[in-house]
């Protein structure tokens, strides 16, 4: 699998962190996902540890250090507002560059910086290494219900035909002069919305018929692609089990 | 011999009272190569709904090879019918190409290197092995139109349905498809508006219209009546003579 599912997280590679299975790098990624968020924010060297261990996977699994740094860029609007809590928050005042912040504040500022920065890294890792239908079985074989999984496989495949129809509709109106300034002037953009929900619908009874028509009857078939066996779980797994170490040693000393 | 498919009386209304089919009957035997003509809203697509069952008559019925189309011959009716969609983006639903071929096998109960095998005989069928990795949303027009004639192939139909199947194609595309089609063996229904394409692959041709067979009859000789074609809202292509052309080319079947 690869070239097909170019989407703009994934890198093609050929490392052992690509031919992992899918199932293990999920659970792999959500376990060390848990473990930083229990790592308690006073233990420093823990999140540096827990860097570390994604700067070395990231390394195994050939991404470049500059990928990885643009796209936890994402991070920053969401964290935007973990600065503004220095200032903010009450109790003890310190002084930093001769402006009186609050402790507490730069604590919790620095804990919601850091376990989202490192959250935001685990899964930026694992979409380079998975293209996304790869994901969706990893996340089927880990029990997530068929119907959800389902779902979503159906999203990625038609989100694009969905959303170049949107496309073609605004070019349509603006073609006739349609250019919304005002809230006022939304009404025909809401019913464009609604007739491609319409579309959408119909394509999907369609779609449905298709799959009638090839002998579906209510769930989808096993394709035979490997299963992950044990030693996929050991290897896989010595970045997250790691992390739940370090994150238990931090928690039991601080 | 027993016909490939056989309708018969099929009458169907849609739910909102529109009358679909009204007493069609169409009788295509094993290996033919029939051309389904006739005007928008004629009933030409809900038609290919009910040779496999995803639509059921109010009234008829459908056999296919001596099968009776019941409740508990659905699937099998549905193996032995292969439906080609219009739009091959509803075809076309899973993640990669490969997969998608392998959807109707695996319904099937295929598995591991027999279901491989099959997907690896319908894309080369089609002259797509290469493809089988990719997605198919990145596809071009004629790459998906050839991939969703491979995914019905991998469930070895007796009979091939297909809707509209140059609608969107370039004329290289279409002579892509035209060059495959006339290579397989299995019966085939060809629905569409492309006249030179009903006289290029099908030796008979039916138009269909008020929902049941307005005419029968062999395609040179159809094509050749212009007040049957007028009466029906077909045309020919402008300066296309079904005479010479007809002369020209290699009569199939």
């Amino acid at each position: 699998m690869g070239a097909g599912h170019a989407h703009a997280l994934y890198v093609h590679e050929h490392s052992p962190v690509h031919r992992l299975p899918p199932e293990v790098k999920v659970a792999a990624a959500f376990a060390f996902a848990a473990a930083v968020a229990v790592t308690p924010r006073e233990q420093l060297w823990a999140f540096a540890v827990h860097a570390g261990t994604l700067a070395v996977t990231a390394r195994v699994g050939r991404l470049r250090a500059g990928f990885v740094a643009t796209r936890m860029l994402v991070v920053l609007p969401f964290i935007a507002f973990a600065f503004l809590i220095p200032f903010v928050a009450s109790g003890d005042r310190v002084d930093v560059l001769g402006v009186a912040v609050s402790r507490e504040g730069l604590w919790g500022a620095w804990n919601i910086l850091v376990k989202a920065l490192l959250g935001v890294t685990v899964s930026i890792l694992l979409a380079a290494t998975t293209p996304i239908p790869d994901i969706l079985r990893g996340l089927e074989r880990l029990r997530v219900p068929a119907p959800l999984t389902t779902i979503a496989m159906f999203m990625v495949r038609y989100l694009e035909l969905v959303a170049a129809e949107l496309g073609r509709t605004r070019t349509a109106m603006a073609a006739r002069g349609y250019n919304p300034r005002w809230l006022w002037q939304s009404r025909p953009l809401a019913t464009a919305a609604g007739a491609v929900f319409i579309r959408t619908y119909e394509r999907g009874e369609r779609v449905h018929a298709a799959m009638l028509s090839r002998g579906y009857r209510g769930a989808m078939p096993a394709l035979g692609h490997p299963v992950a066996r044990a030693r996929d779980w050991r290897v896989g797994l010595v970045p997250a089990a790691s992390a739940a170490v370090i994150a238990t040693i931090a928690l039991v000393a601080s | 011999m027993t016909p490939a498919l056989s309708l018969a009386g099929l009458r169907f209304s849609y739910p909102d009272g529109r009358e679909a089919l009204r007493g069609l009957d169409l009788i295509v035997a094993p290996g033919e190569r029939v051309a389904v003509l006739g005007p928008n809203g004629a009933g030409k697509t809900t038609l290919a709904l009910h040779c496999n069952g995803v639509l059921r008559a109010r009234a008829g019925s459908v056999t296919v090879d001596g099968l009776v189309l019941e409740d508990d011959t659905l699937a099998e009716i549905r193996r032995r019918v292969a439906l080609v969609f219009q739009d091959a983006d509803d075809q076309l639903f899973m993640p990669t190409v490969r997969e998608d071929v392998a959807f109707g096998p695996a319904n099937l109960g295929l598995r591991d290197d027999d279901l491989q095998e099959r997907v690896v005989h319908s894309l080369a069928a089609v002259g797509m092995s290469d493809a089988a990795d990719r997605a198919p949303h990145h596809l071009s027009g004629g790459e998906k139109r050839r991939v969703a004639l491979a995914t019905v192939l991998a469930m070895h139909p007796d009979v091939l349905v297909l809707d509209e199947p140059t609608a969107d194609l370039d004329p290289l595309g279409r002579r892509e498809l035209a060059e495959i089609l006339l290579g397989l063996p299995m019966a085939q229904l060809v629905i569409t508006h492309d006249l030179p394409f009903a006289l290029e692959l099908c030796t008979r041709t039916v138009i269909i219209d008020g929902g049941r067979v307005a005419a029968d009859g062999p395609t040179a000789d159809i094509l050749a009546d212009e007040t049957m074609l007028q009466a029906h809202r077909l045309e020919l292509p402008f300066a296309f003579d079904p005479r010479t052309a007809a002369r020209r080319h290699r009569q199939p079947g």
